[in-house]
């Protein structure tokens, strides 16, 4: 065996630079999520379909060249792709991208205006739902006690009546429109919302971190609001978009009972409604409305299990 | 037991007071009275009518009045059917009831054997066929669901065989029962086979069954007495409000599919502002749900002695 001699090897000196310096770059855990939640493919997909229908909502009813309340009477019904001929689009080359309903009104602009009333209900309501059901279970997780009791069983008897009878009964004696459906979704839409943030605070509150707040003398809503909160943050993200196909599915059925947006407006659960009239002749007046309602639930569906996956590994099957 | 049943039973009595409160109060503060287009009807006559169904009374006393007379199961009578609304619940609700009955068991049952069979056969194109009912299930709203149903297992079907194999309108026939059930049922079909797959997998990787496998146990044995039995347990907590799903779902399916329903009348007296109509139906359906939910809370209680402890 070779002997090594000392003189072979050179000692350089410390370098504690180096030595404690960090590998890799350091990641909070928001960054880590999106991480493995952009690497999750269908999620990925899911999220793109949703930037997609937002952005075709709001820019499509702009540049398309028909209002969206614009009837052409010389083609009701059109099939998908039909050049218009009609008032000031003759010649211009105009087309039907959806085709016409039985009015004549152009179904591409009222698909994607129906998109933005349908999105934004949807959209806030969950933001409202967001705020309603944190703040209440927030305070009936943290202060515990009597507090707690009264609250939950405030809870839970709402909870067993159905929800949809009780949006039917707000919106028959609420002035139809937009904001009604929201405020009528959102009065009993935060309660699952509040009882998650209740359990989260539960269970976070028993930890070190909360006892030094405390301890350091800080008031009860900066303990929520700094403290619990932004640790109940992951799960809520992913109640809320779980929470907005529920209220698409809501905003739709309602419209089928006749209790949805007034005319002249329209959402897909309207547009729906109205397909399903004359689906029978004329299918893609139900097909398209219907594959946005679903599409859309179905990607907020998605992107709320991919989220979960990347906020909490642990939970995936 | 019996201080759980006993709790359980007072938040039902409060949820269904609660809920005719809420009913009652609403219905006063609608815009409009049913009388508001009856230009023949003026004066004394008007006064007469008014005093016939207890509108000349004071709010207050006719919520308790309102409140006696749903506790003995009178719910009023309709003012467009001139009926009373107890009777017109009672010969429709069999008809929803029916459907109902249908579309859940078709929902509980496939539901239940699609996800154990995706569990078992994680990975085979029978996971894959659960998966993809599952999307389909929480991304297409029932009643968009019954239309397609009528237009592509109706109609195209028709076109495709000669002969209408599922019919697409009315009640009756067996076979008129088949597309309006499927059509309910989905939605909650998807949420039972998921929920029965994970469950499932959950128990199939537990150490009992390894011993059960270890001792020699069949395949079949080992599913049928040790993982089902256990796996269905998380399933049963959301019968409940699957009950609650299927039966608003039958609101809109019925009108779709022309059913002379309970739904039909609900959204039908919501277009007629016909007060008591609707005031009843919702009184109806909210304590029959609260009853399901309170039947299935029980059931479970019993089936699963842990959840007494927290009672």
């Amino acid at each position: 065996m070779e002997h090594i001699g000392r003189e072979r090897f050179e000692y350089i000196g410390e370098n504690a630079k180096e030595r404690e310096a960090i590998s890799r770059p350091s990641l909070t855990f928001m960054q880590d999520a999106m991480r493995r939640l952009v690497k999750n493919k269908v999620a990925l997909v899911c999220g793109v379909i949703l930037v997609l229908m937002i952005i075709a909502s709001i820019a499509a009813p702009m540049i398309c060249p028909f209002d969206f309340r614009e009837q052409h009477y010389g083609h009701t019904n059109a099939p998908m792709m039909t050049v218009c001929d009609q008032q000031d689009s003759a010649g211009a080359g105009h087309v039907h991208i959806f085709g016409t309903d039985t009015l004549g009104r152009d179904m591409f602009s009222r698909v994607w205006m129906g998109g933005r009333v349908s999105l934004t209900i949807a959209i806030v309501s969950a933001i409202i739902d967001f705020f309603l059901g944190v703040l209440y279970g927030g305070i009936s997780g943290y202060f515990g006690g009597t507090t707690d009791i009264i609250m939950m069983r405030i809870l839970e008897i709402i909870n067993g009546i159905p929800y949809l009878i009780i949006v039917i009964l707000l919106m028959m004696i609420l002035t139809p429109g937009m904001g009604t459906i929201i405020v009528a979704y959102s009065l009993v839409g935060w309660i699952p919302m509040a009882r998650l943030v209740r359990g989260q605070v539960v269970a976070l509150k028993e930890q070190e971190f909360i006892s030094a707040a405390e301890a350091l003398g800080a008031k009860p809503s900066r303990i929520i609001i700094k403290h619990l909160l932004p640790n109940t943050l992951s799960v809520v993200i992913v109640r809320i978009t779980l929470s907005i196909p529920s209220a698409i599915f809501s905003e739709a059925y309602l419209s089928y009972v006749g209790l949805g947006v007034p005319l002249p407006m329209c959402s897909w659960g309207s547009l729906a409604q109205a397909g399903i009239e004359n689906f029978r002749v004329y299918p893609s007046q139900l097909m398209i409305p219907a594959i946005c309602i679903s599409l859309t639930m179905l990607a907020f569906n998605m992107l709320g299990d991919g989220m979960r996956d990347a906020f909490d590994p642990k939970l995936r099957r | 037991m019996l201080k759980y049943t006993l709790k359980r039973l007072g938040y039902a009595v409060l949820t269904l007071l609660v809920l005719i409160t809420l009913t009652f109060f609403m219905m006063r503060m609608l815009p409009g009275d049913p009388f508001l287009g009856d230009k023949t009807v003026t004066g004394a006559a008007l006064e007469n009518m008014k005093a016939k169904y207890g509108l000349d009374k004071p709010v207050i006393v006719q919520y308790f009045i309102y409140l006696g007379n749903c506790v003995r199961g009178d719910l009023g009578t309709s003012i467009t059917y001139n009926k009373d609304v107890m009777d017109i619940i009672s010969e429709a609700f069999l008809v929803s009831a029916d459907l109902g009955i249908r579309a859940l068991i078709f929902a509980v049952i496939a539901g239940i054997l699609l996800g154990m069979v995706a569990a078992v056969k994680r990975g085979s194109a029978w996971d894959s066929l659960s998966m993809f009912i599952a999307m389909i299930g929480v991304s297409v709203p029932s009643f968009i669901m019954g239309a397609l149903f009528q237009y592509f297992l109706g109609l195209q079907l028709r076109k495709l065989l000669g002969f209408a194999l599922f019919p697409i309108q009315g009640w009756g026939d067996f076979s008129k029962t088949i597309l309006p059930s499927f059509a309910l049922g989905l939605g909650s079909l998807a949420t039972v086979s998921r929920l029965m797959r994970t469950s499932m997998l959950d128990v199939l990787n537990q150490d009992y069954i390894k011993t059960a496998k270890a001792k020699g146990l069949s395949q079949t044995k080992i599913i049928i007495r040790h993982t089902v039995r256990n796996a269905i347990m998380p399933v049963l907590t959301i019968l409940g409000p699957t009950v609650a799903s299927v039966l608003t779902g039958t609101f809109v399916i019925e009108s779709i599919f022309n059913i002379p329903g309970l739904g039909k009348y609900f959204v039908m007296s919501i277009k007629d502002l016909d007060y008591t109509m609707i005031s009843g139906t919702t009184v109806f359906y909210g304590a029959l749900l609260i009853l399901c939910t309170l039947v299935v809370d029980l059931l479970y209680g019993f089936i699963d002695p842990r959840v007494k402890l927290e009672g």
